[in-house]
């Protein structure tokens, strides 16, 4: 099963992607608890992308594809603003981020200890962000 | 959608947390938060009952304080998370750094 969804690149659009993500994954093979934290690591890919590479412009769009697989869900996040490969990113301290007072980094540790694998590429201006979950047999 | 309730008891303030955080209202929480700051709080609850979903937007705000509160002597206890954003707060390691309670009594108790 496939499930598609554009999102405008404002913040005010996050509800309706949790929305989109709640409904999509009615089906799937995750407790609540799971369900949540998956809906959780995609808002915050997407929430990043749309305030750091797209700086809010509401005339951008970002795409999401959701592919659910007897096995493992593939959600596939694409977009053509600046590339942030999460890859690339050190997860930081979480003392450091508490003395930094940044308000930053704190997602992509989220999205890291949630997701079972994470690809990320660039290619021809289009990035693609590929977070898979796998359920547990 | 988020709403904010600010109540007094136990001396304590308690802010409680109605709906969603994400990154289009977390600044809403951060300036809730420094009203009580200014007003002189020594004390603060966050009541999480009705909370549904925290991201990191929200869960950054509660981090930017925890330093300046243990210089200022201010407490700051969270308490009754429904379990899926206890789990978020435990994921992060939040519930290492910040002392997280059942319900308002357990909090008040310590």
């Amino acid at each position: 099963m496939k499930y598609r969804l554009n999102i405008s690149c404002q913040t005010s659009a996050l509800s309706e992607l949790r929305a989109f993500l709640q409904q999509s994954l009615g089906g799937a093979t995750l407790d609540e608890i799971e369900k949540h934290q998956v809906t959780l690591a995609v808002e915050e890919v997407c929430a990043n992308l749309i305030i750091h590479s797209h700086r809010c412009n509401p005339q951008d769009v970002i795409h999401l594809e959701i592919i659910d697989s007897d096995e493992k869900l593939i959600f596939e996040i694409t977009d053509q603003g600046e590339a942030f490969n999460i890859l690339d990113y050190e997860v930081p301290d979480l003392k450091k981020v508490m003395v930094e007072k940044r308000k930053g980094g704190l997602g992509i540790i989220l999205v890291k200890k949630i997701m079972d694998e994470i690809e990320f590429e660039s290619k021809n201006g289009v990035n693609t962000c590929r977070l898979i979950k796998w359920f547990r047999s | 959608m988020l709403r904010l309730e600010k109540t007094k008891e136990n001396q304590s303030d308690i802010l409680s947390l109605f709906g969603e955080v994400d990154a289009s209202n977390s600044v809403i929480l951060d300036e809730a938060i420094q009203e009580l700051v200014a007003s002189g709080t020594k004390s603060l609850v966050i009541d999480g009952k009705n909370l549904e979903y925290i991201s990191s937007a929200g869960l950054g705000v509660f981090m930017s304080y925890l330093e300046d509160f243990q210089d200022q002597e201010i407490s700051m206890k969270i308490c009754e998370l429904t379990p899926r954003v206890f789990e978020v707060f435990r994921i992060l390691g939040l519930d290492q750094l910040i002392p997280i309670y059942p319900d308002r009594a357990a909090a008040f108790a310590e």
